[in-house]
């Protein structure tokens, strides 16, 4: 306990060191080129900007499965022949049923969809009272929400980055949730309606007959967005949006008005051509989110493969248009269920109080420690400092997002942290009240106290990895700082107060302590 | 040159029979935490955003705040239940809002009813801006509760875990009572105060706990070692003899704790300076609680166990 060996005393020169050099990059502008370069970066509380929480909807996911089901179904039974009526779909219990034309069909008709339902697929089938049931499985519809939960990140990142924000961070949480955490952002109101389209672009035919206000079959009615009109929509998709390659917002030449123009794949631009020659004198629907955009006749073949939307734009939204539209369709709709933002001079509030507060406390904690311990308590500022020092350079070295209650918790490791050093003084005070030896007394106050030490932390510690793990938002940036807080304190008191006191014991072979 | 200690809190040769107030020191703790339940029910927490869900916009008008307009503009926007509210100086407004009433598009309506505010504050008062919005829909403000909950139970949990393998059983279960203790206390103490409970707070009572387990370690840890010293000696004079030994240190590290809790209070500003007071408070109860609380109880329960099978603990 009293003696240290060269290496040992580098090492814990050596760590203090590294660690001062580690802090250097947070306090300067310029970042050095080849450097490793890591600095702490500021929480969304600290440096303004928003956080947005998006939950991706299951239910629209499972309808659109069942959608599409529904449709395969369709096809099997009139394969073979058999006739179907009373379709019944359920997103909530995730659930397709129809009645065979003829009761008595139900096994015939199960057996025919055997392809659909065999081992293997998402779907089980089963006959219950006269209807043929079958129920998409619920481990099958958690994959794919995972799925599209990957897929609208990074829609969202495209989207995002065609708005100019700097940094953004997007990421998954849980099965279906996504964060979205703006830097600088502090009005996400553009961002937010960005991402809550889900910007699913069709190009479909209107039916024949557009007089009646019920849909003909095959047909739904939707809603033209700047006449207010409700059209009659086919089904059948056209050309779908996917198969656009590029879209930008641009004005018309002969109006003047804002306009949306895009270009599609050869595959996109086929199926265009082919659509507009054969109908020509009809009207085709550009179809955004099931609302008509536009409607327009068509009076000649579109063949380039190019085309152009005009459907009373400002230059905001047929920007927005053109970004969504490049960026692509989410797979589902995504719904803001948590929003939190904060202006850029509330977060320079919170630095300045953050950093008044810590300079205070930290000179109050020296300030007592100097005059209760003396010499030794010198000691264990200088640890303390060190402490500092190295609890900065682990959250630089992993460029840990510091937040407010980040801060608060540096401050409290501080108050902690000489509680080691006290507990080591006051042994040896003990030790030398028993009439021992400076050095024995040096000696048995370091070892005792250790157990104690380590106790002590242990039990801390185990408490803030709880608060880390379980913990979310603000809860777990405060147990971060904690955590590594403990640590460090345990390195500082552990070796490096400890090399000072034996330093100075070797140097100056004292007759009494300074306890 | 600074060497010696100037200052000292208690003597080494005093000796303090704290386990003759052991009956006081449990009553009074007791009937606290009695009061800080019924606190707990009437009037109850009050719970922040994070837990209660709905929205807050901070904002700081240009020139003083029009309480009437800013009310007036709100209501031609269709949000009449709106709490205003002035914090900090002339020109801070705080407005709150509860979540709409439950409904398929709620959550919806949450987050949309954030920017109805904003452009309402803006429209009412031209250079308004807003300092801070947030927005937590139903669905996330009971997860947010569950967790933070959950987190306190399983922290609970770890410690006595902890002080369980560390320690015999005796102090392990008079150290998790005396937690249990101390956190109705606080929850009492965040009744009266009016603080807003949310994530924030949970993280403080959990530090609380921390702190309070760490100042219960050191004195059992000197209890322990006393038991394997002094066979014979009587369970309560032991423990008198514990925490006179480590008086210094616990009056010690509370102090430097409190001490570097108190700016936080002072100047941390208005989202954490709930926190720190709530802080202070947990640290003089989590204090005193070691010394009237933990030690008496280690007595009641162990006073036989401990001692009879003599050096056999620990």
């Amino acid at each position: 306990m009293m003696y240290y060996s060269r290496s040992t005393m580098m090492g814990v020169l050596g760590v203090c060191l590294l660690g001062l050099l580690l802090c250097l990059p947070n306090f300067m502008k310029a970042p050095a080129a080849k450097l490793p370069w890591r600095q702490i970066h500021l929480g969304l509380d600290l440096r303004g900007g928003s956080y947005l929480l998006l939950r991706l909807d299951r239910e629209s996911l499972a309808a659109d499965r069942l959608q599409s089901l529904e449709d395969q179904v369709k096809q099997a039974l009139i394969a073979k022949d058999l006739g179907y009526r009373a379709f019944r779909k359920d997103a909530a219990s995730r659930t397709l049923s129809f009645l065979p034309r003829d009761p008595g069909q139900e096994a015939q008709s199960l057996a025919a969809l055997s392809a659909l339902t065999g081992s293997g697929s998402d779907v089980t089938g089963k006959v219950d009272d006269g209807r043929v049931v079958l129920t998409l499985e619920a481990a099958a519809l958690q994959q794919r929400a995972r799925e599209a939960v990957t897929q609208s990140i990074e829609i969202v990142r495209r989207r995002i980055d065609g708005t100019g924000a700097v940094d953004p961070e997007i990421t998954r949480q849980g099965d279906d949730r996504i964060v979205v955490e703006l830097p600088g952002i502090s009005d996400p109101e553009h961002i937010k309606r960005l991402l809550g389209t889900t910007a699913k672009m069709t190009f479909r035919l209107l039916a024949n007959d557009t007089g009646g206000s019920i849909a003909p079959p095959g047909a739904t009615m939707m809603e033209d967005v700047s006449t207010h009109a409700m059209l009659p929509v086919l089904d059948h998709v056209a050309v779908d949006g996917a198969a656009l390659t590029n879209a930008a917002a641009s004005i018309d030449q002969q109006t003047g008005e804002w306009a949306v123009t895009f270009s599609f794949n050869r595959a996109g631009a086929r199926a265009f051509a082919e659509t507009t020659s054969q109908n020509v004198g009809r009207r085709f629907a550009i179809v955004l989110d099931n609302k008509v955009i536009e409607a327009p006749v068509i009076r000649t073949p579109i063949t380039g493969g190019n085309g152009q939307i005009t459907g009373n734009f400002s230059a905001q939204t047929a920007t927005d248009l053109a970004v969504m539209l490049r960026a692509g369709a989410l797979p589902a709709p995504l719904a803001v269920i948590e929003q939190r933002s904060i202006g850029p001079s509330l977060g320079a509030d919170s630095i300045r109080a953050g950093a008044i507060s810590l300079g205070i406390g930290f000179l109050l904690v020296i300030v007592f420690m100097a005059l209760f311990y003396g010499r030794f308590g010198l000691y264990a500022n200088i640890a303390l400092l060190a402490n500092l020092v190295l609890m900065t350079a682990i959250l630089s070295l992993f460029e840990a997002t510091l937040t407010l209650p980040g801060m608060a918790g540096m401050l409290l490791t501080l108050g902690m942290a000489v509680d080691a050093n006290i507990l080591i003084n006051e042994r040896i005070r003990e030790e030398v009240g028993r009439g021992r030896t400076p050095l024995a007394a040096m000696q048995t106050g370091f070892q005792k106290a250790s157990s104690t030490i380590i106790d002590s932390n242990a039990t801390a510690f185990l408490a803030h990895v709880m608060l880390f793990v379980f913990g979310t938002g603000p809860v777990r940036g405060f147990a971060l700082t904690i955590t590594i807080g403990i640590v460090t304190t345990l390195f500082t008191t552990m070796l490096l107060s400890r090399l000072l006191m034996v330093r100075w014991y070797a140097l100056t072979r004292p007759t009494e302590l300074p306890v | 040159m600074l060497s010696r200690p100037l200052l000292r809190f208690v003597r080494e040769d005093k000796h303090i029979p704290f386990m003759r107030g052991r009956y006081a020191g449990l009553a009074t703790s007791a009937i606290l935490s009695l009061l800080s339940v019924v606190l707990f029910f009437v009037p109850g927490l009050k719970l922040g955003l994070d837990f209660q869900g709905g929205i807050v916009v901070e904002a700081q008008t240009k020139g003083p705040a029009d309480f009437d307009k800013l009310r007036h503009a709100l209501t031609a926007h269709g949000i009449s239940t709106a709490g205003l509210q002035k914090f900090g100086g002339d020109d801070d407004v705080l407005i709150q809002l509860d979540t709409p009433a439950s409904g398929p598009d709620q959550e919806q309506a949450t987050q949309s009813l954030v920017d109805t505010v904003r452009h309402a504050v803006v429209e009412a008062q031209p250079g308004t801006q807003v300092l801070r919005a947030d927005a937590v829909g139903a669905s996330v403000s009971s997860e947010l509760f569950r967790n933070g909950l959950l987190a306190l139970g399983l922290s609970l949990a770890m410690i006595l875990v902890y002080i369980w393998i560390r320690f015999e059983w005796e102090f392990a279960v008079s150290a998790v009572i005396t937690l249990v203790l101390d956190l109705t206390k606080t929850v009492g103490f965040l009744a009266i105060t009016r603080f807003q409970f949310d994530l924030v707070m949970v993280a403080a009572i959990l530090t609380i706990l921390g702190y309070s387990t760490n100042d219960k370690v050191v004195v059992y840890d000197r209890v322990r070692e006393n038991l394997r010293k002094y066979r014979t000696m009587p369970l309560r004079e032991l423990l008198d003899r514990s925490i006179n030994e480590t008086l210094n240190r616990t009056l010690g590290t509370s102090s430097t704790v409190f001490l570097a809790a108190l700016p936080l209070a002072i100047f941390g500003g208005h989202s954490l300076s709930g926190f720190a007071t709530v802080m202070l408070f947990g640290i003089v109860v989590g204090t005193s609680s070691s010394i009237f609380i933990a030690a008496p109880l280690l007595l009641l329960i162990g006073e036989k166990r401990l001692r009879r099978n003599g050096g056999q603990s620990a």
